[in-house]
């Protein structure tokens, strides 16, 4: 198929930057959407032109790097789909297609497609964890967990922490983000002992990292790649409420 | 073939560290004999850690609880996106949770067994013992694994074994470990234990008075090259699976930190054991940049066929009659079938398809036939089953599986071989440590389903951070600085090579290079390799170096964010390695754990293992990009587990 796509191009964090329309041509609806970036990038390689950079690693939708805005969408038109998953066949022949970078302000441009995303780092750092120093662990039988439980911190554990919730929030919040992980670890009796500090710790380190703050808008949830409900972010809402009201 | 065409013979190698007496007290005497370190002088101890996977998040964490001072590396943007994530199928450990008749020792059997007789019993029972420790460790963090009604957890036998010892967490086993090992390493960077450095490749290794000490490293982002120092590197960079281009591990899994220390004195061992896995999604054209791997439970329930006649290899699957089918893994192999372990799977699909039976794009690729099973159990139940790999399968192929028989073909998923490391896990050059799937210890020639993750949490929250105080006891080592000798001279090493990367201005681009030599490492030094195609693959790679360093063409500059720059390196150390793999591959005349030799082979061509001749781990020292390497062997012993031979016709 052929089809043109207009890129962001910036060439560095401070530069300006502008959408650039591309051609590709001849490429096979079997590849998938990175595939014909990778392809277009030879050609412009070889046109002595510089080839657009964007972050990819694993290509199966599970490390959370890919990161593109495809036509409006984090991650495209393909419900619960990476970038790195999705195929050129959910393209037509002719079909012009935006490519953008995740836009947030939490998450400046490093160049064209790349962004850093080291402050959802920081707020696992602050509370996103069990105190569990290795060798201190009793048997792993010794605290049964109710299959519901230990499924639906699976659930919730499964996010990629890839931030498509972030660009896609009119207020470039991380709360669903958030959300998951206080949902994961609260969910199983190990986390218990920090339940309270931990909300209270990762909400103050979303501030302090510059995410907005969550209207509950719900564009998160429809871009999420791992499908992330949205009830998550009552959850931690109502942990959060108890957890002030013992300070 | 004579050893003076390709290589030279060195001296033996051998490992002291590994105590002698009985296996299951080895460890626990390693341990005591062990100095430790006192914890009001671990602060004054530096570690760097490359690699935030399994083996290297798990092991930056615990030597920051422990109370060193850490430095920890990755290319990645963060350290929870390492290739370990990706792993689907489980974690082993002798927990002997479903009383089946699981034990330490029989653990250790099956590692041995499966490794085909060529890893060091001492490790291996190490690893059988440290394994019930690790899901302890993990279940404390909140890793979400699967669990029966009653709470407790959930296991399931996997590739083959007798055993349920399988934990798992769904289909994102690596996912969970990780993020728990992530969790724990993000823990220490808050409490500022930890320097995390992402977005930062190592590039050299920095000796000084013959002690690793410091590595070069470039910031991916401004493209500003640092020396770091350290009491202590430890390398947990991943495998080599790339150098096929092809594999099913991550884009950027690469060779570059090992391969690095192996031009700087430290031995690789076994670089020619590669697995190949049989169920992988197909390429699909010229644009295929990465394969996807499907678990092996397909095979469970799906049968694998070819067409009988080449001719009927272009026409629809539903057209083929049933007896113009060739089911030929239950043809060859009646009594296990479609079930046959990895390599004889693999082996037997890229037969048929040298034949001209392959089907689908290229002919490279065999049916996985569901119709039986539906018949059989019902769509639901199928679904129930297999569910999301058939939604995965679709979503990549946008065929449907349910409709239309998958299409499978076998793709290089993990590799074997490494630097080589002691019992402490040290490498041949002093404080430089090598763990997880970088080091060649505990799998031998082949490594069993769901024991790369045991090995990786092994290494990282139990067996270094014991065997590391060992060495660091003797620190802090006097202080290094940037204006010294060998300090500079790394450095100017990487700086001259990005230089020369960016000067050569080429006509051809990074992935031209690399994808070639994926084709040649595949056909010759894959599955099945010969004296002659593997004699053959190395002019190959070496008339393909020459071209890269003449004709390669790499965009952009040294200072910013310069993808095409980074693989530039990596392709270039693969190119490297692969002459290596191929020369191992040469030396080792007998087929063995994941690959088949030709020339060796039983009358029903079967593998045949010489034991007499081959009972070693292959060593390899480098002696310059032109030099022969040298061969260094450590002898095998087997007091416990007694060499037998493989059938399953
Ligand atoms: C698709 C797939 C499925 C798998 N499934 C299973 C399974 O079910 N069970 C099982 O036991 N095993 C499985 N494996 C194998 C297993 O996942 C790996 O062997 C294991 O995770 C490797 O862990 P590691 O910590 O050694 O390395 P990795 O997880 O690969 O981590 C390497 C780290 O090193 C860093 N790095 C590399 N080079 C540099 C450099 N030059 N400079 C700085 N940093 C660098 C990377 O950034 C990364 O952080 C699977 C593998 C694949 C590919
Ligand atoms: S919640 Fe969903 S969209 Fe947000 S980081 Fe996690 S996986 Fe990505
Ligand atoms: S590249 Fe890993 S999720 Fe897309």
């Amino acid at each position: 198929m052929d089809i043109k796509v207009r890129v962001w191009r910036q060439a560095g964090p401070s530069a300006a930057g502008k959408m650039v329309t591309y051609d590709v041509k001849g490429i096979s609806p079997d590849a998938s959407f990175l595939e014909m970036i990778d392809v277009l990038n030879e050609t412009l390689i070889l046109n002595g032109d510089d080839p657009i950079a964007f972050d990819h690693d694993c290509r199966e939708g599970i490390c959370g790097m890919c990161s593109m805005v495809i036509n409006g969408v984090a991650h495209g038109p393909e419900k619960a789909t990476t970038t790195c998953q999705l195929h050129m066949r959910k393209f037509k022949d002719g079909d012009v297609i935006d490519v953008e970078p995740w836009r947030a302000a939490a998450f400046p441009v490093i160049k064209d497609l790349v962004v850093d995303r080291t402050p959802l780092d920081k707020i696992i750092q602050a509370g996103g964890y069990i105190t569990a120093p290795t060798g201190t662990a009793p048997d792993a039988h010794a605290t049964p967990v109710p299959k519901k439980d230990a499924d639906a911190a699976f659930e919730a554990a499964t996010c990629i922490g890839c931030g498509a919730c972030v660009a896609a929030c009119p207020n470039g919040s991380s709360m669903l983000f958030t959300a998951a992980k206080i949902a994961h670890l609260g969910l199983m009796p190990q986390g218990q002992p920090e339940r309270d500090s931990r909300v209270i710790d990762m909400l103050q380190a979303q501030d302090d990292a510059g995410f907005g703050g969550c209207t509950n808008a719900g564009e998160c949830t429809t871009v999420c790649p791992k499908g992330i409900p949205m009830s998550l972010i009552g959850r931690l809402n109502s942990d959060y409420r108890k957890a002030i009201s013992k300070r | 073939m004579t050893a003076s065409d390709f290589w030279a013979e060195g001296e033996p190698v051998v490992d002291k560290a590994a105590p002698d007496g009985p296996v299951e007290t080895r460890w626990e005497r390693r341990k005591f004999s062990a100095k430790l370190v006192n914890p009001a002088n671990r602060r004054k101890l530096t570690v760097i850690v490359v690699g935030t996977g399994l083996a290297g998040g798990s092991a930056a964490a615990t030597l920051a609880e422990a109370g060193y001072k850490v430095k920890s590396y990755c290319y990645q943007d963060s350290p929870r996106r390492a290739h370990s994530i990706a792993a689907q199928g489980g974690i082993n450990a002798a927990k002997n949770y479903r009383n089946d008749g699981d034990s330490v020792y029989r653990l250790f059997y099956d590692t041995v067994k499966g490794g085909d007789f060529r890893a060091r019993e001492s490790n291996v029972y190490r690893l059988a013992q440290v394994s019930v420790n690790i899901i302890d460790q993990c279940v404390a963090q909140g890793v979400p694994f699967a669990r029966e009604y009653g709470g407790l957890l959930d296991n399931r036998s996997f590739g083959g074994t007798q055993v349920s010892r399988t934990f798992y967490a769904r289909g994102q086993t690596g996912q969970q470990l990780l993020l728990g090992a992530y969790q724990a390493l993000e823990r220490q960077i808050g409490l500022g234990n930890v320097e995390m450095n992402t977005r930062h490749e190592m590039l050299e290794l920095i000796i000084v008075d013959g002690k690793a000490r410091g590595i070069v490293v470039r910031d991916m982002i401004t493209g500003e090259i640092t020396t770091e120092f350290a009491d202590a590197v430890v390398l947990a960079s991943g495998g080599y699976g790339n150098v096929f281009f092809l594999s099913t591990n991550a884009k950027g899994c690469n060779v570059t930190a090992t391969w690095r220390a192996h031009r700087k004195g430290a031995l690789f061992a076994n670089p020619c054991y590669t697995q190949i896995h049989p169920t992988c999604i197909p390429e699909s054209g010229s644009h295929q940049s990465k394969l996807t791997l499907m678990s092996e439970s397909l095979r469970n329930d799906g049968r694998v066929w070819v067409p009988k006649d080449a001719k009927d290899c272009q026409k629809p699957a539903g057209e083929i009659a049933e007896e113009d089918r060739d089911y030929y893994l239950e043809r060859i192999y009646p009594s296990f079938g479609n079930l046959v372990p990895r390599d004889i799977a693999s082996r037997a699909a890229k037969n048929v398809c040298d034949e001209g039976r392959g089907v689908g794009p290229g002919g490279l690729g065999v049916y996985l036939d569901f119709a039986d099973a539906i018949k059989r159990l019902g769509r639901k139940a199928v679904e129930a089953k297999y569910g999301n790999l058939f939604e995965m399968y679709e979503r990549i192929t946008g065929e449907d599986p349910y409709e239309t028989p998958m299409r499978i073909y076998p793709a290089v998923h993990y590799t074997m071989g490494g630097l080589w490391v002691d019992y402490d896990l040290q490498s041949t050059i002093p404080g430089l440590f090598v763990i997880g799937e970088a080091n060649f210890s505990d799998h031998g020639a082949n490594r069993l389903g769901a024991s790369a993750l045991m090995q990786g949490l092994a290494d990282g929250y139990f067996v270094l951070p014991n065997t590391i105080s060992n060495y660091l006891a003797a620190g802090p080592f006097p202080a290094v600085s940037a204006g010294d000798a060998p300090v500079v001279e790394a450095r100017k090493q990487v700086e001259d090579r990005i230089a020369k990367f960016l000067s050569i201005d080429g006509d051809r681009t990074v992935d031209s290079f690399h994808r070639e030599l994926g084709q040649i490492m595949w056909e010759y030094c894959g599955m099945e390799r010969s004296e002659e195609g593997l004699t053959k693959a190395i002019g190959l790679i070496r008339a393909l170096k020459e071209e890269f360093w003449t004709r390669v063409k790499v965009p952009g500059k040294g200072e910013e964010l310069n993808q095409n720059l980074e693989k530039a390196g990596r392709v270039a150390d693969f190119i490297e390695l692969g002459e290596l793999m191929c020369i191992d591959a040469l030396h080792r005349r007998e087929s063995c754990g994941g690959h088949f030799r030709a020339e060796s082979q039983t009358p029903d061509g079967e593998a045949l293992r010489h034991d007499d001749e081959f009972s070693y781990a292959a060593a390899w020292e480098y002696f310059g990009a032109d030099g022969k390497p040298v061969l260094h062997k450590e002898d095998l012993n087997f007091e416990y587990v007694h060499p037998s031979t493989r059938s399953y016709k």
